[in-house]
């Protein structure tokens, strides 16, 4: 295999074993290491739907996925260079993923008969000739681990859970690591465990670290040296999005300074969120479980109406719930946000997998003529910021908001520039106004939903707030009083009323840029989402090849950013990428007349760069038939 | 000083718009008057409602007032609760709104116990939607969309809220303002989750469904007013319920002279939950109907315990910068 040295600026690592062999565990802080390292890094976590799938099986494989290099790393990789396969189910589902020539460190004590059986493999895959294009190393990990901690008084089940240490030990071997960082972090983790089970793992660690070192393996076992990457200066931490977003959000409730409250039911992926958030109570975030999708959705705008930040998530079979309620804080004025962790549908679908398939929903996906602003986070970190724009723009707008993310930002984790919170500016309402001193009820209802005439925001009035009662609900009101209206001029005054409050959002927003690449010419490459780290990789190897592609990312998608169209048509054609089947072509068809060449892929998994490089050739006049 | 609140000051400047006759025109008067004796805040008051003929009632009050969508206004008073728990909430709901689409969300806020007044105004049909059999009809219901009579079982609301774990449980009678205006006194003093079945005639579709128990003329021998710590008595005092020990179950016993002695009669106490069930449970007809306040047993109320268990109560005591610097952060530069 090629050895890895300094000059190869990145390695992808893929650890892959059971669903209870602790595999996210060990990937994620081999991660947190990576991230002290310096060096930058992308990854991602790839577990099966069922909680604990029958031992050995391949449908219980989990997996975790990680890119490290000394350059600006955007993706969690394509195709990995080494693989940590703890059984034979993790080797059979993770082989076609690999790299030729990729090393594989397998755990050789359970490469027996009974795994075979349970993982359905006919034969054993280091006799058959099928790992001859592999560099494989076989360590009896669970007879090392079993080894190492015996004088710890570990129950056989619970030494045989320590070989994620082990392996971690070994890993950081290979990448000479420091563990230091490692054993003060399990201190932390088993601080109210029993004590053999904290010195019990912290032995595995050493024993797979030494166990590496040997003299006699280390000629085998390949060493890898990855350098610190290019970044600006400032502080970093490792963040996933799910984490970024709830932080955003928390950052959101400060720059109101009002409470967030926070109403959801669990589904995957959405969950880590709300657990998240409820673990944020001292930043002013209240959360509140309810009893179903609904019922989350209407304490939202409960909360709202009440004067905090109703704020309500979910992922797309529970979107579809919410979308009555969602329907009711449009047509009342109030603001909310509605976070959609996208996976792969229709109806349960794929639940632990990515798409963006629901753009059509959070767009189009109501009854009647109700637009609302729609955001997408592009990556991990930027979910913070994502989370800050679409709580300003539903407070200063008065409307729901949808925020959308995805699987993949929702588990991935990469380094993480801390953003300076005095940056920010804070976040206003349309404030109540005073209550008229009036005989005529109208002045009061006229003052209460007086809108701002730049976002069509009305003022945010509370129940509590003096000398102000009015009714609000989902019949249509009067555009100036509230009071019910069937009048049908007034239907059509509020419904273009509804149109030009979404469409105002963009007279907020920056204009789009070019994230790289010319200004005009031949190739643009546009997308939204998540697939930000994978267009921007292959577009910046495209242009490496010299191929002179430009990269436009999209955040808002309703409204989009007003200088768009007229920035897309300098270039002769226009790619978009997407995890779906062609949902934001229709968006730029739809809103802008723009036609665009679809790439699309909904196979649960991210893009790899290469299928965005392909085509990026076959839509270059001429790149084709020069790379062939 | 300013001059006693009336059920005007309480009524707003919206026409009413029920069919004339219908049962909710006495209980909106005698929620507006009640509000007036109590004096309440109107600031601080809030109507929420979902959808229905009796949804409409946020409208028609003078106060905050919110009618939401179709079986949801449980969940949006209880978001607005946590967001506000000052604020003094009246649900207003029906058989259809709240036991059918509703059902799921009616559980919830009776088994979290959030302090909010709900009133339940049931007619045994859908009114808004032309007179189709709602969850209470009573089976064999003729309706636009049951022609041949309905199969199903009806639902109990009371039983429901029972089931449901509710602390207060009252029954009223749209037109009975001497009965309900306390029950709503009562209901609204009550720290939790008030539950109060308001039986309501549907002049158009369902007209007179209770007469039965309803006509002024026959009122002393077909209602039971229960009262806390007062024997279970009606017909003027000549009837009373009896516990049968044996079958435990409630019986009709003549007290007096030709009867039992009064003190055979069940007492009532409206903390046990035993004597709330059997009374929930007595068969329309043969047993007088119970109004009042059924049960009253009062413990923490979410919306207490919500904050109380928030870890700093809902101040805001940390900052995000900090939070962001939590766990490992290295330094580039």
């Amino acid at each position: 295999m090629a050895k890895i040295t300094p000059e190869n600026s990145s390695v992808v690592v893929r650890f892959a074993g059971d669903s209870g062999d602790g595999v996210q565990l060990l990937g994620s802080q081999f991660a947190e290491s990576t991230a002290l390292a310096g060096s930058d890094f992308s990854t991602f976590p790839d577990f099966p739907a069922e909680i604990r799938a029958p031992v050995g099986t391949t449908f219980g494989v989990s997996a975790f996925q990680i890119n490290l290099g000394a350059r600006r790393i955007s993706t969690a990789g394509d195709q990995p260079d080494v693989l940590v396969a703890l059984n034979p189910a993790a080797l059979k589902v993770n082989l076609p993923l690999l790299q030729k020539g990729a090393l594989i460190v397998l755990n050789a004590d359970a490469f027996n008969d009974r795994n075979f059986a349970k993982a359905h493999i006919v034969a054993d895959p280091r006799k058959t000739g099928e790992l001859d294009d592999y560099q494989v190393i076989e360590i009896a990990i669970s007879t090392q681990t079993l080894e190492a901690v015996k004088p710890h008084g570990l129950s056989k089940s619970d030494a045989e859970q320590c070989k994620n240490f082990w392996a971690l030990g070994a890993v950081l071997w290979m990448f000479g690591r420091d563990r230091q960082p490692i054993i003060d972090w399990a201190h932390k983790k088993f601080a109210k465990k029993p004590p053999e089970i904290l010195t019990g793992n912290l032995a595995a660690l050493d024993a797979g670290h030494s166990y590496a070192e040997t003299a006699e393996l280390s000629a085998e076992i390949p060493q890898f040296a990855i350098g610190e990457a290019p970044m600006e200066k400032g502080e970093y931490r490792s963040i996933t999005g799910a984490e970024a977003l709830s932080l955003g959000l928390a950052a959101a409730g400060e720059l109101a300074d009002r409470q967030i409250v926070f109403c959801g039911y669990p589904i995957t992926p959405a969950s880590s969120i709300l657990h998240h958030l409820s673990r944020m109570g001292d930043l002013g975030v209240a959360t509140f479980q309810a009893e179903d999708e609904i019922a989350a959705a209407c304490a939202a705008i409960g909360a709202s109406y009440g004067g905090s930040i109703g704020v309500t998530s979910s992922s797309g079979p529970g979107i579809a719930l919410k979308t009555e309620a969602i329907g009711l804080a449009i047509a009342t004025e109030l603001p909310m946000v509605i976070v959609n962790s996208q996976r792969g549908g229709p109806s349960t679908g794929l639940p632990t997998k990515t798409e963006q398939s629901d753009l059509y929903q959070a767009v189009y996906g109501r009854n009647a003529d109700a637009p609302m602003p729609v955001i997408a986070a592009y990556s991990p970190g930027d979910c913070f910021d994502a989370a800050i724009e679409a709580t300003r723009t539903a407070i200063r707008h008065m409307t729901p908001v949808f925020l959308l993310t995805d699987g993949y930002i929702a588990n991935a984790a990469g380094p993480w520039a801390l953003p300076d919170m005095g940056a920010y500016e804070p976040i206003k309402a349309n404030p109540a106004p005073k209550a008229p001193q009036s005989d005529d009820p109208d002045d009061l209802k006229k003052a209460i939903w007086k809108r701002d005439e730049k976002s069509l925001g009305r003022p945010w009035v509370a129940p509590g707030m003096e000398g102000l009662t009015h009714r609000i609900g989902g019949i249509e009101k009067d555009i100036e009083t509230g009071d019910i209206s069937y009048d049908a001029a007034n239907h059509q005054a509020m419904s273009e009323l509804r149109a030009r409050k979404v469409a105002s959002v963009a007279d907020f927003i920056p204009d789009q840029t070019i994230e790289q690449g010319p200004e005009k010419g031949s190739l643009v490459v546009v997308g939204w989402g998540s697939t930000h780290g994978a267009i921007w990789r292959a577009v910046t190897v495209a242009n490496e090849e010299g191929l002179n592609v430009a990269q436009v990312h999209l955040r808002w998608l309703n409204p989009l950013p007003k200088n768009l169209k007229s920035l897309l048509s300098n270039y002769d054609r226009i790619l978009l990428p997407e995890m779906n089947m062609g949902q934001c072509a229709t968006l730029l068809r739809d809103k802008l007349e723009l036609d665009v060449v679809k790439l699309n892929k909904v196979s649960g998994q991210p893009f790899k760069i290469v299928e965005i490089t392909d085509a990026i050739r076959e839509n270059l006049p001429g790149a084709k038939q020069a790379a062939e | 000083m300013n001059a006693p609140l009336t059920a005007k000051d309480f009524a707003t400047d919206q026409e009413v718009r029920w069919c004339p006759g219908c049962g909710d025109y006495a209980i909106l008067k005698c929620v507006q008057k009640t509000l007036a004796d109590i004096e309440a805040n109107p600031d601080k008051t809030v109507f929420v409602s979902g959808i229905g003929c009796s949804s409409r009632f946020p409208y028609y009050m003078n106060a905050y007032g919110f009618h939401t969508i179709h079986g949801r206004a449980p969940a949006f008073a209880t978001g607005l609760k946590i967001a506000n728990p000052e604020l003094d909430i009246w649900l207003v709901t029906g058989d259809g709104d709240g036991l059918s689409i509703g059902g799921n969300h009616l559980l919830h806020v009776l088994r979290r116990n959030v302090d909010m007044q709900i009133m339940l105004f049931n007619n045994e049909i859908y009114g808004l939607t032309k007179g189709q059999f709602s969850p209470t009809s009573r089976p064999g219901t003729r309706s636009p969309s049951t022609p041949a009579g309905s199969i199903d079982s009806p639902v109990n609301p009371c039983a429901f809220a029972l089931g449901a774990n509710a602390r207060f449980i009252a029954r009223s009678i749209d037109t009975d303002a001497k009965n309900l205006s306390p029950v709503l006194k009562a209901a609204r003093e009550f720290k939790g989750a008030a539950f109060i079945e308001i039986f309501q005639n549907c002049i158009v579709y369902n007209k007179d469904r209770f007469e039965d128990f309803v006509a002024k003329k026959t009122a002393a021998d077909t209602q039971l007013h229960v009262e806390h710590g007062k024997p279970l008595l009606f017909a003027k005092g000549e009837k009373g319920l009896k516990l049968n020990t044996q079958t435990l179950t409630l019986e009709i016993v003549d007290v007096g002279e030709t009867g039992v002695p009064v003190e055979e009669v069940l007492v009532h106490d409206e903390t046990n939950l035993a004597i709330a069930n059997l009374l929930v449970h007595l068969p329309m007809g043969e047993f007088p109907m119970p109004l009042g306040v059924i049960y009253r047993n009062p413990a923490q109320s979410f919306d207490d315990a919500f904050w109380q268990h928030h870890p700093t109560q809902g101040k805001r005591t940390g900052k995000v910068a900090d939070a962001l610097r939590k766990g490992s952060v290295w330094k580039k530069g």
